[in-house]
């Protein structure tokens, strides 16, 4: 710098400068200092409880000790419990109806609400209001429709003599079943239609003039032009939805506590009841941890669903 | 082929009428190029023509079948749009293809025709090639190739190439004509841009606030334009106009407000003493004595010379085809070709027509 060209040793506030200005004008450097924030909470509050979790599963730990390594064991015994299979089952069964019911649904809202719909704006801000409310809250408000006595669903059937009796709603395994996927498929549906809605509206309305020019009739238009136009983002969106129905908890804990006998546990709830009621922090763990391969099943899926499509891509050759 | 004609066509969304009695008759074969300023009704008038939008009122006829009430794809027509509207998860082949799948069309008729469209717009290496992966230029000639595919009795344009740049626009504007000369399918094209309009049309109609100002040739509607309105609208850079008063006391001449005196031919229109608006096109204002200007602006673009003066408080545009060294502030004469000289009645705007 010009004082060291004149001879004069550079002063301490310069060498800071200059360190402060190499510092700046690497991106690098900078960049790992804005990103440092966001990693330490995602080590602290994400990685650090996963690892955690995945080393209590190789442990005998219960809620008064820490536990010593045990291998797999508690994975073995996972595999020879009734009980965890079930809750297993129970998940998949869950997961597959309803986001197949939150797909067709959340679909067939969004098309309707991407028409010209009278107070479309209000019409769209009260689709998101189950999404909004907490779970807890619309879990509560469940439990009350789903009340044996108080069931506003069987008032209104009995009402208009449709039947006689109570319906027992969660009761019996069957209707337990029913109810909770039910129940579900109601909160998850404003995040489907939503998400679907703001993908309709990136489709251009000359696509769909040119298409009926070309003659399409209006479900060709659906077929050809909507249903491909779309499919990222359903991919995207059903991965989400696939990830919350199968890792859902809430729900279940508020409506059933996993009964009745088990038939609605999930590998959720299953995982709690064993951890934290049941004191046996390993095995919860260890069934925490065996639902990763599915979720990671999942995200797989959608993502080499998204690679394959070539023309959203604007590679030049 | 088939002829279009559009009679006494009315639009309006809501309360708002848009289209005001709209009357065209397209003959079997021709360009017809609909011109005008943005929102003056033309776009709507084609995708009236289209069945994208319905008719308030009136009558379109396309090859003697009138088409009110039938659905776009009953009308036999094609479109290409400003935006080319083109399908972006097929490849340029299964995007000419769209309209035969739909109808049902053997594969290897599909591909003949394809194949056809496809070698008389130059797109063989890209069949295969999704519209990303193209360039404006090229998107716009797979609209027109997804156009000439279904062979339809009419093809619309709209706007076509307003998304290219200007020297594509210009390249373009050939290529669409030359594919109009081949393949003399009547067409209906939109543009806002005078210059399109010019070059590319056997007639041109232009639209103002949802009225037909102006119909025919493009020189006819340069040389004699009915109204002040195509008098500004055709023509660039766009015709001088300035209000005056006609004086017959000598020489036949308009007087302006500023009391600068412009001479007009013997046989000009117009009663002593009427308002009239003088207009002069830029490229008939030539150097020689016939009014003082001073020079205020110079832009010389290589074939042409634009100089903005100020005559006497006008502002006035001529075109001197010459290089000229004039500096601002300096002093010409400017003469307009008397023959060239329009003049519109100051109220209605009308042309005046001359006496014989």
């Amino acid at each position: 710098m010009t004082v060291a060209a004149h001879g004069y040793a550079p002063a301490a506030s310069d060498r800071w400068r200059r360190l402060a200005l190499a510092f700046s004008d690497s991106r690098n450097l900078l960049g790992l200092v804005f990103m440092l924030p966001a990693a330490a909470l995602l080590i602290v509050f994400l990685a650090y409880p996963l690892g955690l979790g995945l080393w209590l599963g190789f442990t005998d730990a219960n809620l008064g000790s820490t536990g010593r390594f045990t291998g797999i064991a508690n994975y073995l015994s996972l595999a020879g419990d009734p009980v965890y299979w079930l809750s297993v089952s129970n998940t998949i069964l869950y997961t597959v109806i309803a986001s197949a019911a939150k797909f067709f649904l959340g679909l067939w809202l969004a098309l309707l609400l991407n028409q010209n719909v009278p107070f479309k704006a209000f019409v769209r801000a009260i689709v998101l209001l189950p999404w909004i409310v907490p779970t807890v809250l619309s879990a509560i408000a469940f439990w009350w429709i789903y009340d044996t006595q108080f069931s506003v669903i069987t008032w209104a059937l009995k009402g208009l003599g449709l039947i006689d009796g109570s319906i027992d709603f969660l009761g019996n395994g069957t209707n337990a079943r029913i109810s909770v996927i039910v129940a579900n498929v109601w909160r998850g549906i404003p995040f489907v239609a939503i998400s679907l809605l703001a993908g309709l509206q990136t489709i251009p309305g000359s696509l769909y003039e040119a298409a009926t020019l070309d003659g399409a009739s209006s479900y060709q238009r659906f077929r050809y032009i909507t249903l491909p136009m779309l499919t990222p983002i359903i991919a995207v969106v059903m991965t989400f939805s696939v990830l919350f129905t199968f890792t859902d908890f809430q729900l279940i804990y508020v409506l059933t506590r996993g009964g009745p006998v088990n038939t609605t546990h999930l590998m959720a709830t299953l995982a709690f009841q064993r951890a934290i009621p049941g004191g046996r922090l390993g095995e919860g763990a260890a069934l925490a941890s065996s639902m990763i391969p599915f979720l990671v099943a999942a995200v797989m899926f959608s993502y080499y669903g998204l690679q394959r499509r070539k023309w959203q891509q604007g590679t030049r050759d | 082929m088939a002829s279009v004609e559009i009679s006494r066509v009315t639009k309006a969304f809501g309360a708002t009428q848009v289209i005001h009695g709209v009357d065209v008759a397209i003959e079997d074969g021709e360009f017809v190029v609909l011109v005008g300023p943005s929102g003056c009704g033309k776009s709507t008038l084609l995708r009236m023509v289209a069945g994208l939008e319905q008719i308030t009122g009136g009558e379109i006829s396309i090859g003697g079948r009138v088409v009110n009430d039938l659905p776009p794809k009953e009308r036999d027509i094609a479109m290409v749009f400003q935006n080319y509207a083109l399908y972006p998860h097929m490849t340029v082949r299964d995007n000419m293809a769209f309209s035969m799948k739909l109808r049902g069309a053997s594969s290897a008729e599909i591909d003949k025709r394809v194949g056809d469209a496809a070698d008389i717009l130059g797109l063989k290496p890209y069949l295969d090639r999704f519209p990303r992966q193209l360039s404006g230029g090229q998107r716009q000639r797979v609209a027109m190739g997804r156009a000439i595919v279904r062979d339809p009795q009419v093809f619309l344009f709209d706007e076509p190439l307003s998304n290219l740049d200007a020297k594509l626009r210009v390249q373009m504007r050939t290529e669409i004509k030359a594919l109009h000369q081949r393949l003399k399918t009547t067409s209906i094209y939109v543009t806002h841009d005078q210059v399109e309009a010019m070059t590319m049309a056997d007639r041109i109609v232009v639209m103002h606030d949802g009225i037909v100002e102006q119909a025919g040739a493009p020189l006819d509607l340069y040389d004699r334009p009915a109204n002040q309105f195509v008098a500004g609208f055709i023509g660039s850079p766009a015709m001088n106009f300035i209000p005056g008063r006609i004086d017959r006391g000598g020489a036949v001449a308009v007087v302006a407000d500023g009391g600068l005196r412009l001479p007009l031919a013997a046989d000009a229109g117009g009663e002593h003493g009427q308002k009239v608006i003088y207009g002069v096109r830029p490229e008939h204002l030539g150097l020689g004595p016939g009014f003082e200007a001073v020079v205020q602006v110079v832009e010389p673009t290589g074939a042409d010379t634009f100089v903005f003066c100020d005559a006497a408080g006008v502002r006035i545009c001529a075109n001197v085809e010459e290089r000229q060294g004039f500096a601002p502030g300096g002093r010409i004469a400017l003469a307009p070709r008397l023959d060239m000289v329009h003049l519109f009645d100051a109220e209605s705007g009308r042309a005046l027509p001359r006496r014989n």
